[in-house]
């Protein structure tokens, strides 16, 4: 790219230096905005979070010990340092609770993100093959609802699925059924709910993948005999992998850690992360605890951020 | 509980940007009170009179608010959370001492409700009281009536007894999500110190709830107001003010839900919410002057007027209306209000039992 942009730009021989570097110095700064921004709004934070799961309890403000500051110098900072340990860590290895609220969680963000890509591939399917011509129409509808506050759309819910509530009333009205529906606190709402929240996020890659494939291809095996099923699982489902992918990372890792939906939505009963995260952190005020459950949900999300983004790597080398 | 909160943190952030914003000879007082807590005419008379101008913020749950106060530089100049939160804020240094020359309606309180906040608050040095009341049984009259036939609750039998709790599934049991509250009144119910924080006994408090826990819909501290007041639910165990206020929507609609409340006969758990200064409050002069007018008697009598809470201020009881002054399940009578009970706040030992024990029987885990 420098070379052809290079190679066009000056007139004079002369001129091609200095904008060189100019456009390598622009390459790296362009490069660097994002790694000031992972830097100061992931890993600066992810510190404090990490340091404060390694703290005690304490009855004061902020309610952990020790403070790290460097107000009684360094020799003060680093006799703080060393009251550090891991027994936040161990902690949670001793109560099957958390490891409960883990693979719930795992569990409910897999079920989901599954419900979503079979609700949201046709969508994006039909959205890629409709005429060029209402297409931006179309993604307009489904970035939409992104206009009415999360929270309202996910209380609207409650509205639909209680046992007094609009879905009831249609399916008794039409006879249905005669008894009303239990739907509402109950894991089948969580699905509804994070199904409903999500589906932008699984339609938008999707969408992106489908449209730039080329259709020749699927006339191309329609022509040599092959039926539309098999054209579909050997061409289009394969080529819109990087969206599947993209999309199910983009479902899944925020559903993971989801709180508002299971709450509004599903039952006491439901034990997700972000409930045991919450309860640590207001309801025994225990911040350091609720800091390592942050900091291993935070390592249990990297295995499959890695796994996708091997998975990635090795569809785009197939795709050259 | 939560999702209100989640609104409230966005629109409080949005607020303290703009009280930044303010002139500097403007006088401003930043209030943190509970939702729903407040005649708003009375914030338009302060400003009235005083011309200080107040940034009104709410929130639902202690918890919140004690995590923004622990955070430090909340902001806020009044702040209004229960007693047995307050007396652990007070250890943590949360507060300043109330400047007593500059609350001379300090003497229109009520000693009998001074007494009890001492409990928490030696000496009353850094708060005041708000409004108080009780923890007891809010129901829907006539679907009551139909499941258990009759209308009249007076114990806690009807909750803890598994084959009454039975009867009453169907129609919908909601229960605070709060172990505070819960816990002493299962304590209490056994025949045990509500105040207990032996593991024994609230392994037996455990005992009880779990017998009756396949019968309660949801564990909330919120939804039960707008759930008893449309006839989703018959039976919630909740604050008395939430179930008198789930009363009046219920009036209002013309549905033909008839809600009762009940203080129940084996006692009730009195909480008391506080009005306090943060320490690093910006505006300590004008909260004082807020806190002061908050203790004219006709204000904090139209404030309970609204809310439908008892008020700990004596001299306001002439303009508190007749119908909730006689009510002895706002303004409990002598025999009632000797069996009421205060809780004191776990330390961080017992907290943990208690927060794991409910998570047990909130979830079955």
């Amino acid at each position: 790219m420098t070379n052809i942009a290079a190679a066009a730009s000056p007139p004079a021989e002369t001129a091609a230096l200095p904008t060189r570097l100019a456009k390598g110095f622009v390459d790296r700064l362009v490069i660097i905005v994002p790694y000031l921004w992972l830097l100061f709004f992931f890993l600066v934070p992810f510190i404090i979070v990490f340091k404060i799961s390694l703290s005690q309890t304490a009855i004061s403000m902020p309610p952990y010990t020790p403070v790290l500051d460097f107000s009684e110098g360094i020799s003060g900072f680093f006799a703080g340092f060393r009251e550090l340990n891991f027994d936040n860590y161990t902690w949670l290895t001793q109560d099957a609770l958390y490891f409960n609220a883990y693979v719930t969680s795992l569990i409910i963000a897999a079920i989901s993100t599954l419900l979503t890509l079979i609700v949201g591939y046709p969508i994006a399917y039909g959205m890629a093959r409709a005429p060029a011509t209402i297409r931006p129409t179309l993604l307009m509808l489904v970035i939409l609802p992104f206009w009415t506050s999360f929270l309202i759309r996910v209380y609207a819910w409650i509205g639909i699925l209680k046992p007094e509530g609009l879905l009831n009333q249609v399916l008794l009205s039409l006879h249905l059924i005669s008894q009303p529906l239990v739907i509402l606190n109950t894991y089948t709402a969580i699905f509804i709910g994070i199904v409903y929240s999500y589906l932008p996020f699984m339609v938008l890659p999707l969408y992106s993948s489908l449209e730039k494939m080329d259709y020749s291809l699927i006339e191309a095996a329609q022509d040599l005999g092959c039926p539309p099923t098999g054209a579909f699982w050997k061409i289009t489902f394969p080529l819109s992998l990087p969206g599947v992918i993209a999309g199910c990372l983009l479902v899944f890792i925020p559903a993971v850690g989801e709180f508002v939906i299971p709450d509004l939505l599903g039952g006491s009963q439901t034990l997700m992360i972000g409930k045991t995260l919450w309860n640590e952190f207001f309801a025994n005020r225990d911040w350091p605890v609720s800091s390592a459950v942050a900091v291993i949900l935070l390592l249990v999300l990297t295995v499959p951020i890695m796994f996708f983004q091997q998975a990635q790597a090795k569809a785009q080398e197939q795709g050259k | 509980m939560i999702r209100k909160a989640l609104l409230l943190s966005a629109t409080s952030a949005f607020l303290t940007l703009f009280t930044v914003g303010g002139h500097a000879d403007d006088r401003v007082v930043n209030v943190y009170n509970w939702s729903d807590y407040i005649d708003s005419s009375i914030i338009d008379d302060f400003t009235k009179k005083t011309g200080i101008k107040v940034v009104y913020d709410t929130f639902d749950s202690n918890e919140i608010l004690e995590t923004k106060l622990l955070a430090g530089g909340s902001g806020y100049d009044v702040v209004v959370p229960s007693a047995n939160f307050l007396a652990r804020q007070i250890q943590a240094g949360v507060f300043q001492k109330l400047d007593r020359s500059k609350l001379p309606n300090i003497s229109n309180m009520w000693d009998v409700i001074s007494e009890r906040t001492s409990k928490y608050d030696p000496g009353n040095e850094y708060s005041v009281n708000y409004m108080w009341g009780t923890v007891g049984l809010g129901y829907n009259i006539k679907k009551v009536q139909a499941a258990l036939g009759t209308d009249k609750i007076d114990s806690w039998d009807v909750f803890f007894n598994p084959e009454s709790l039975a009867k009453l599934k169907d129609c919908g049991v909601y229960v605070l999500d709060s172990p505070a509250d819960i816990i002493p009144a299962a304590l209490k119910y056994l025949g045990l110190d509500p105040n207990s924080t032996s593991p024994d006994d609230i392994a037996k408090a455990e005992e009880a709830l779990l017998k009756v826990r396949p019968y309660i819909r949801k564990f909330h501290s919120s939804e039960y107001i707008n759930a008893l007041a449309n006839g989703d639910i018959c039976l919630a165990v909740g604050w008395s003010g939430d179930v008198f206020q789930a009363r009046n929507r219920a009036d209002e609609a013309k549905q033909g839900v008839e809600i009762g409340y009940s203080v129940p006969k084996e006692g009730a758990q009195m909480w008391f919410d506080q009005m306090a200064i943060p320490a690093d409050a910006p505006h300590v002069a004008e909260a004082l002057e807020f806190i002061n007018y908050m203790m004219t008697p006709e204000v904090i009598a139209k404030s309970s007027n609204y809310v439908l809470y008892a008020n700990g201020n004596k001299a306001s009881q002439q303009f508190v209306d007749k119908a909730l002054l006689e009510d002895t399940s706002v303004y409990p009578d002598e025999e009632t209000t000797k069996k009421l009970y205060t809780v004191q706040p776990y330390d961080p030992k017992t907290q943990r039992i208690i927060t794991r024990t409910w998570t047990k029987i909130v979830t079955g885990q």
